[in-house]
This record gives structure tokens, C-alpha cells and sequence, in this order.
């Protein structure tokens, strides 16, 4: 096993909730939205991280980027801590952390063309790099990934969702990064269009050696292109474990109540299994529960589970869970 | 005799960069009671279909052809007597439901308004058939639920109420336009049990349009795949699944990553959906098509019935699409 | 499947292909307004008069005809024999030269005021939008202060106290003319800074000001353009009134508000041209801008459409 790209410790993340009708000085709500989030990136490799809207997952990443500051824990970058680094150490590093959007066409600016947007990441790291070699490399990356390069003077607006989000991640290749963190890149494309760039990413992954974090709510995507996976809800991570692993043999209740949901594209498979439906609604992000955050919705909460919180155990090959009672034990 | 029946209706928009062919002759029929799923990409005019279907078309937008609703021919109809249909025969639930609650009203008297309108009940009882109806789509304390506000609902509660507002007045046939869309897969799958519920116990009729194919696959009886605003293929949901007929239909389900079994590489559909203001005279789906030759760009093939209430429209032989 | 890659082919080999900006979408959404375009060539016509008017006219703004004086409301009044084609004020002095005089000045202190607001308002508010906090709340209170002065108070103020001349005009104009701008771009900056592409900007490691002039600005510039075009007309409107009211620019110097004055004091002498022509140029640039500034926002913002 190689040393990890990255590795994200204990990464909490707090945000200030101004509350209505306060006084100006009156200290703010604080709402955790990454709590204690443990993460590992090998070179090369998939993690996917798969949760509902509000889970945090968004936030983790943005944590990572460091476009959203880290209140406790750290992110090591080949073994170097980079939370702690000056606002000039931190955009250099931008180089080699890209990210890819979920709105292809949001994630564009629409007053430039195409190439000036994919050569953006470039003409900030490279400045002094000359005009006809940036020409020639952001040609060379729109060939890459799909498109024309004698599109380059067109702008985003005339180009449809999948090719968007072909530029986006032209853009954020452009550098040859080591990580691409890709935000939910898939969720807001045609499912003709999606695998085009699931398959795109993948291939990319292969030429170019890249790891990539894939964060997305549908876990039948995240299976597909990850090699490990985590799950988070309310801000905790909850699981972590190879993909197969993890959708074959879930082992906390909540993994297990998501992969149930989660429905497959075939009458029989449907018929022949049985869905039991998650209740409840997602608690307040300010005002957690106690414990297991999952106990007000888990289906075999008892008493203990208020009090404490679970440990994040390994319960063999890699696998992490953060819940005592496994399936199977009593 | 069908509850429902549309033939060749197309629908047409008029915009500064030309006119939008949305739908483009479609025919459909649908039982009383019966479920019927119209899946499609975006660009596809699904959605557009089931507003001429109610006419909620923009007013840009121009409909032809003919939408037969329990004997009567709703098409086009001037609007007093359309919003007697809408109210009382088919009703629609929308893909965000936030934007069809007004969020300055209580939840209560907007459901209220439903029936004291449509119906001429008065306040006290449509209040208490509003909390019935509350409780019917299993929201819990309905009673004291009527007096909060929209914004204080989640997503998928607010789905809840557009489906109990929904069916206030009994409607006969109910069309769910992406009702899970906006909503996370724990929350769809409460949402999805509900409706195929609510259709039981109402025994109404069921549109539900969708772009997703695996949660028809669990929801609806029959399933109708449309692109460029015109019939691709239609049969039950098992056979449309088990043995699609159209290469559209295979294309869309082998780029659907299964999370039951492991797939190697995902087979793509090349290219992009269609630009509905230059469609060819042939099958809009023949630039994608990996099956299209000659005849397929300059014609469109007719939808031929074959196999049991299956139809299909395609050139390509049937053996050959696998 | 062949037929397409031959068709690409083909488009590689061709030159770039030329995109179609938001920008000439916006031009060509412009032009097809049929009020905006008849602005824009009022506000074309006014601004060669004010250019090409010196050049043309046979006398001087200055000079008094002594021919007239005494006598305007019969040998003053407008004639292509005399060279006083608006006729003249009521010293004589020839008012086609006067008006092209004062349209110049109206036209340069309406423009110059929508010059400073848009430069240091759109500026100052995509700053404080952008980094938002401490900074936003000091910078937004500033502005916050400067907009509870009764600004028109201080104008005249500074113009009597420092004496009436055309620098004192622009500072009095620039001080308050950005507040509004600010506000206007510290808005539109706050929705934009949550647009993906300018996260995608910070976390490449693009500099802050490299951002704001790259991303946010020209992003801004669509309302920014279109509120200068209705702040023109309001500039010329304040500068007028304080001319109006006597404090505006200096003999022999004038300009429209001054005109008008001068019209409306000689109203019951049958001389009703010296009210006449200015007010015909300042009502003709006024709808001009705000025609103009309609199309734009129609234009620039196809959403309302």
C-alpha cells in the first residue's frame, strides 16, 4: 500500500448561524456541519462519499479544498498539514486539488468563452507560460475530453449540460492535478448523458493517475465508479468500507436503510425485495441529537445509544462502522 | 372504454430563436384506475405533454390534435369549464412543491380554498376534510399541521400535502409530474409508497412522468418511453424492462449503473438530446441510434402494435435490437 | 456514424469557430427594441448638436447682438436671416450657441456623475460583497452615514463656500452618485459569490482581486450599465436645479438648467422660445436615456422577457 494522497483528521467544521432578531454582538448559533470526519485517500484510487442533503458530504469537501475553513482536526497532504497554511501557500496548492460542480452550467462563467474558462486554472499557475503553449495544451485537453477544440471561442451558454460539464472538467484537468473532487457531477445530467461522463471520469482516472473523491447521493453511481466508499449522515461519517463491501454487507443501520431505498431499474429485482421504508425526518443540524446521532430515525435504537458515542470500529478488512450492534448479534 | 385517451396532440412554442416542437403527435390511452409511466430525458416533452394534457400550457404555446377525457374533449377548452375538469377529474402534483403552496398562507386554508371553490363546502367542513386528507397521506398530528405555514414543512412533507391537496376532490386520474426528483432516495422511497398507496386506496388513474427509470420499475403498470416529444416504445413494465424493443429504451437502461449487479464500463447513448427547434423528418433519435440507417433519418417509422398491447416505433427489425 | 465524423472533421479543420457572447446576444435582443434604438438616435443626434453645434453657428455664445437688445421680443425671436436660428435670450446673446453651449455642460456633468458611480460604486460594492464580514459591515456603514446626509444641502454648501465653479459641480456630484452603486453592486455581488464558477475560481487558488475583476465584475456589469443609463438623466435633473436655483455653473458659461431659468423668467414677454429650445433638448435627452436604459435592461436581462 502506497502513502495516502491525503488524509483528512478528525476534520470538524462549524458555521455561524446569526440568530433572528439578535443584537449584532449577541453570539451567533453555531452549526457543525463536519463533525470529527476521518478520511483517506489513496493515489489513484476512488472514494466515494455518498448522503442525503444535509449530510455534510458537500462541506467535507469544501473542507479539503480549503475553501471552507476547518475549525478542528487536520488535512495532510502527503503527510504535510495544509489547514494550517497562508492564504498564498493554499492557492499554489490549488494546482494540484481541482473540483468539478454539480450544475454544469453554473460552474461556468458566462462572460468568458471556453477556452478562457479551461485555461483559467493554467494562466494562474503558469503566468509566465506563453500564449501558443496554453493554446496548444487547453486544444489538446478539449480533445480529451470529448469536444472540439476549435470550439474554444464559443461560450457556455451555447454548449448543452454534458458538454458543460465536459469543460469543467477540462478545466479542472488542465493542471494535471493529483485529487479531483467532484461534487455531485452527474446528478443534474440526462441519465443518456450521465454515463458519458461517468465512463470520461473513469478513463481520465486511468490515463492520468488521478484520485478522485466522487460525492453524490446516488449510491448506485458512487458503487459504480469508487473504489471505497463512505457514508455520512448529519455530518458524521457512519461507514466506511471497499464498495463492494459496503453495498453487498451493510453494517450500520442507517447504510442499510439507504441501500434499500435506493431502487433498481428492473420489475422482478423490485418485486422480489423486501424495501422497509426509513421514517422520520432529518434532525435539526443545530440541535444534534445526543449519542448516535441516527437513534431518532434507527430501527434498532435502544437506551445506551443516547448516552454515548459510538466508536468508529473495524470490523474486519478495512471496514468501519460506527455502531456496536452489528446485523447478526444480538 | 379509457378514461384517458390522447391522439396525435403536438404541442408548439413560439420563441425569438423559433418555434419549439415540445411534442410532436403522440397518442396514448390509459384505464380508469391503471398506471402508466411516461419516462424521458429532459427535452423530451414529457412535462409539456401533461400541461396541454390540463391545459397549463405557456402562453406561447400552441396545442393540436385531441385529448379525450372520460367522454369529453378537454383539448383546448376555454378556461371556466377546463378548471371545472382540473379541479374535480385530474389534478397534478408538481416536481417542487414549494413553488405551488403560496407561502403566505396557512397550509390549512389553502387546502381549504380547494373545496370551499371548487366543491362549495363550507370552511368548518373542508377544514376537517383537509386534516382527514392530512392524515390519509400520513402526516402525523394533521390537525394541528394545518395551522403551520409551508416553509415549515421538509421536502418530502410538502410532497405530502401537494398529494393530499392533490386528491381533495377525488380526482379520477392523477398526474405526478418528477415527484421524487427534488427529493433524497430515503424520502422518494416514502414518497413512491405513498402514491402507488394512494392509487390503490382512491382507485384513481395514474400518470407518473419521470426521467428516472429504476423507480418506475417498482411503481407503475405500464410504461411508455417518449424522446423528441414523440412515442419511442410503450408496454407493460415488466416487458418494456425484461425485453425492450426500441434501441432508445436498451440504451437507456444499460447506462443506468445497477447497484445490485457490478458492471465493468457503462454502455453511453453518444451525443446529445435533441434541439427541439430543428428536428429532421426522421426519428428524432436517429443521431444517436446505433441501429440507424437511410430510411431512419428521413422518415418516421409508424408505431406498430406487436407481442401483447405492445407498441413500438421503430425501423430497425425487432430481433435486432439487443 | 461515418457521415458524423466527416462532419467533424470538417469543422476541426475550419477556423475557430466565433461564439456568440452573452454580449452581442444582448446587442442583437437591443436593436431589435424599436423604442430603446429611436433613443439611442435622439441621444446620437442631441450629443453631435453639442459637437458639431460650435463649429456651425454664426455667432459666438458670448456675444451680444446689439441690433436686439432692447427690442428681443420682435428682432430676437428665431430667424434663418438674422443667424439666430433659436432666436435670442434676453441680453441678445444668440441661444442656438447658448443651448449647444449648456447641452454640452449637462451632457459632461451627467455623464462624469455616471462615470464616478459606476467606476468607484461598482468597485467599492464588489469589494465589500466579496469579502463580506468586518469588511462588508464597515464599508456598507460608510456608505450607510454618507446616504442619511442630505447631500443636495451639502452641494450647495460647498458651492457657496467654495464658490461656484465646474470642479466643485463634479466633486459635489461624484461624492454622492456612487452611494446608490455601491449598494446596488454590493447586492448583486453577494449573489454571485456563491456561483460555482467563482468557487471554482477560489479553490484553483485565483487571487481575491484577480476574482473580482475577472468573475464578479463583468458579471455586474449588466445592471451596473443599466442603472448608469437611468442615473444620467438624474445628474442632468440635480445639476439643473441647482442652476435652476442660481448656484449651478458660471456666466457666460450655462447649461440647461440655467436656460430653462432664464426661459421661465421671460415667460410673459412673448419670448417663449428662450424656454423653448433648452427644454425641448432636455426633455428629448431625458426620454432618450431612459428609452435607452429599458431596452438595455430588457436587453441584457432576457429573464423578463
Amino acid at each position: 500500500m502506497s502513502a495516502p494522497l491525503l488524509e483528512a483528521e478528525e476534520v470538524s467544521v462549524t458555521f455561524d448561524v446569526p440568530r433572528a432578531g439578535a443584537w449584532p454582538w449577541t453570539p451567533p448559533d453555531r452549526l457543525q456541519a463536519v463533525k470529527a470526519a476521518s478520511i483517506t485517500l489513496e493515489p489513484g484510487k476512488t472514494l466515494g462519499l455518498v448522503g442525503e442533503s444535509g449530510s455534510g458530504k458537500s462541506t467535507l469537501a469544501r473542507a479539503i479544498v480549503g475553501t471552507v475553513p476547518v475549525s478542528s482536526g487536520r488535512v495532510l497532504w502527503r503527510g504535510q498539514d495544509w489547514a494550517a497554511a497562508s492564504p498564498r501557500q493554499r492557492r499554489a496548492h490549488g494546482r494540484h486539488v481541482q473540483m468539478v460542480f454539480q450544475d454544469p452550467l453554473a460552474a461556468l462563467n458566462p462572460r468568458m468563452n471556453v477556452g478562457q474558462v479551461v485555461a483559467e486554472p493554467l494562466v494562474t499557475h503558469f503566468p509566465e507560460m506563453p500564449r501558443s503553449e496554453v493554446r496548444k495544451k487547453v486544444g489538446a485537453m478539449m480533445e480529451r475530453v470529448g469536444l472540439l477544440p476549435s470550439l474554444v471561442n464559443r461560450y457556455p451558454h451555447e454548449f448543452s449540460g454534458g458538454q458543460c460539464q465536459r469543460i469543467g472538467i477540462a478545466r479542472a484537468l488542465i493542471t494535471e492535478p493529483d485529487l479531483v473532487i467532484c461534487d455531485e457531477p452527474v446528478s443534474a445530467l440526462d441519465v443518456s448523458v450521465q454515463a458519458q461522463v461517468v465512463n470520461l471520469l473513469q478513463s481520465l482516472q486511468r490515463d492520468m493517475g488521478l484520485a478522485l473523491m466522487f460525492i453524490a447521493h446516488d449510491v448506485s453511481v458512487v458503487r459504480h465508479i469508487s473504489h471505497r466508499i463512505a457514508v455520512m449522515y448529519l455530518g458524521r461519517i457512519v461507514e466506511t468500507a471497499e464498495a463492494s463491501e459496503l453495498v453487498e454487507n451493510p453494517c450500520h443501520p442507517y447504510t442499510r436503510a439507504l441501500i434499500a431505498s435506493v431502487p433498481i431499474p428492473s420489475p422482478k429485482a423490485e418485486r422480489a425485495r423486501h424495501r422497509p421504508v426509513l421514517q422520520g425526518e432529518l434532525p435539526s443540524p443545530l440541535a444534534p441529537p445526543s449519542g448516535c446521532i441516527f437513534r431518532t430515525r434507527c430501527p434498532i435504537a435502544r437506551d445506551t445509544c443516547a448516552q454515548a458515542v459510538p466508536e468508529f470500529n473495524d470490523i474486519g478488512g478495512q471496514h468501519y462502522v460506527a455502531c456496536p450492534y452489528l446485523p447478526g448479534s444480538s | 372504454m379509457a378514461l384517458l385517451e390522447v391522439a396525435d396532440l403536438r404541442v408548439s412554442f413560439d420563441t425569438p430563436d423559433g418555434t419549439v416542437h415540445a411534442v410532436n403527435g403522440m397518442t396514448l390511452s390509459l384505464d380508469a384506475g391503471q398506471s402508466l409511466a411516461i419516462v424521458g430525458e429532459s427535452g423530451s416533452g414529457k412535462t409539456q405533454l401533461a400541461f396541454a394534457i390540463l391545459g397549463l400550457l405557456a402562453k406561447n404555446g400552441q396545442a393540436t390534435g385531441s385529448v379525450h377525457f372520460d367522454g369529453q374533449e378537454i383539448l383546448n377548452l376555454p378556461e371556466p369549464k377546463l378548471n371545472k375538469v382540473r379541479a374535480n377529474e385530474i389534478a397534478m402534483i408538481f416536481q417542487d412543491p414549494m413553488t405551488s403552496l403560496n407561502p403566505y398562507l396557512r397550509v390549512g386554508d389553502q387546502m381549504a380554498e380547494v373545496l370551499m371553490l371548487h366543491q362549495g363546502t363550507s370552511k368548518r367542513k373542508a377544514l376537517d376534510e383537509s386534516a382527514k386528507m392530512l392524515d390519509a397521506v400520513r402526516i402525523p398530528d394533521a390537525r394541528s399541521r394545518l395551522r403551520m405555514y409551508p416553509h415549515e414543512f421538509s421536502g418530502g412533507m410538502r410532497q405530502r400535502i401537494m398529494a393530499a391537496m392533490a386528491l381533495l376532490c377525488r380526482p379520477k386520474l392523477l398526474i405526478a409530474d418528477e415527484p421524487t426528483t427534488a427529493l433524497d432516495v430515503t424520502v422518494q422511497n416514502q414518497i413512491m409508497e405513498l402514491i402507488a398507496d394512494i392509487q390503490r386506496d382512491f382507485d384513481t388513474a395514474l400518470i407518473l412522468i419521470t426521467h428516472d427509470l429504476a423507480i418506475v420499475a417498482g411503481a407503475c403498470q405500464r410504461t411508455l418511453v417518449m424522446y423528441g416529444g414523440q412515442v419511442m416504445e410503450m408496454g407493460t413494465t415488466d416487458d418494456v424492462f425484461e425485453a425492450p424493443s426500441h434501441p432508445y429504451t436498451l440504451g437507456l437502461l444499460n447506462a443506468v449503473p445497477r447497484l445490485d449487479i457490478p458492471q465493468e464500463a457503462l454502455q453511453t447513448i453518444p451525443g446529445d438530446p435533441p434541439d427541439l427547434t430543428r428536428l429532421s423528418p426522421g426519428c428524432p433519435f436517429s443521431p444517436r441510434c446505433a441501429f440507424a440507417d437511410g430510411p431512419c433519418r428521413e422518415t418516421m417509422p409508424p408505431l406498430e402494435g406487436f407481442g401483447q398491447g405492445r407498441l413500438r416505433a421503430c425501423h430497425a427489425d425487432r430481433e435486432t435490437v439487443t | 456514424m461515418i457521415a458524423t465524423k466527416s462532419v467533424a472533421d470538417e469543422l476541426a479543420a475550419a477556423a475557430p469557430i466565433k461564439g456568440r457572447s452573452l454580449w452581442a446576444d444582448a446587442r442583437a435582443r437591443f436593436f431589435r427594441n424599436k423604442a430603446a434604438v429611436a433613443g439611442l438616435i435622439a441621444l446620437v443626434c442631441v450629443m453631435l448638436f453639442a459637437l458639431i453645434g460650435p463649429f456651425i453657428s454664426p455667432w459666438n455664445n458670448e456675444d451680444i447682438d446689439w441690433n436686439v437688445l432692447g427690442n428681443v421680443a420682435e428682432a430676437g425671436r428665431p430667424s434663418l436671416e438674422t443667424g439666430h436660428w433659436f432666436g435670442t435670450d434676453a441680453l441678445g446673446r444668440d441661444l442656438f450657441a447658448r443651448t449647444v453651449q449648456g447641452t454640452q455642460i449637462s451632457l459632461m456633468v451627467g455623464i462624469v456623475g455616471a462615470l464616478i458611480s459606476v467606476i468607484v460604486g461598482t468597485l467599492y460594492g464588489a469589494v465589500a460583497g466579496y469579502f463580506g464580514g468586518r469588511i462588508d459591515a464597515i464599508m456598507m456603514r460608510t456608505v450607510d452615514v454618507l446616504m442619511s446626509i442630505p447631500y443636495m444641502f451639502v452641494l450647495i454648501l460647498l458651492l457657496v463656500v467654495f464658490g461656484r465653479s465646474m470642479l466643485m459641480l463634479f466633486i459635489g456630484i461624484g461624492l454622492v452618485s456612487w452611494l446608490d452603486m455601491a449598494r446596488i453592486a454590493r447586492g448583486q455581488t453577494l449573489s454571485l459569490r456563491s456561483k460555482e464558477y467563482v468557487e471554482a475560481a477560489i479553490a484553483t487558488g485565483v487571487r481575491p482581486f484577480t476574482i473580482i475583476l475577472r468573475h464578479i465584475v463583468p458579471n455586474l456589469l449588466g445592471v451596473v450599465i443599466v442603472y448608469a443609463t437611468l442615473l444620467v438623466p438624474s445628474m442632468i435633473i440635480y445639476e439643473s436645479f441647482i442652476s435652476f436655483l442660481g448656484l449651478g455653473v458660471q456666466e457666460p458659461l450655462t447649461s440647461w438648467g440655467a436656460l430653462i431659468n432664464a426661459g421661465a423668467a421671460e415667460m410673459n414677454k412673448s419670448t417663449l422660445w428662450m424656454l423653448a429650445w433648452p427644454l425641448f433638448f432636455f426633455v428629448i435627452t431625458l426620454f432618450g436615456f431612459f428609452f435607452v436604459g429599458d431596452g438595455l435592461r430588457d436587453a441584457l436581462d432576457p429573464k423578463d422577457r
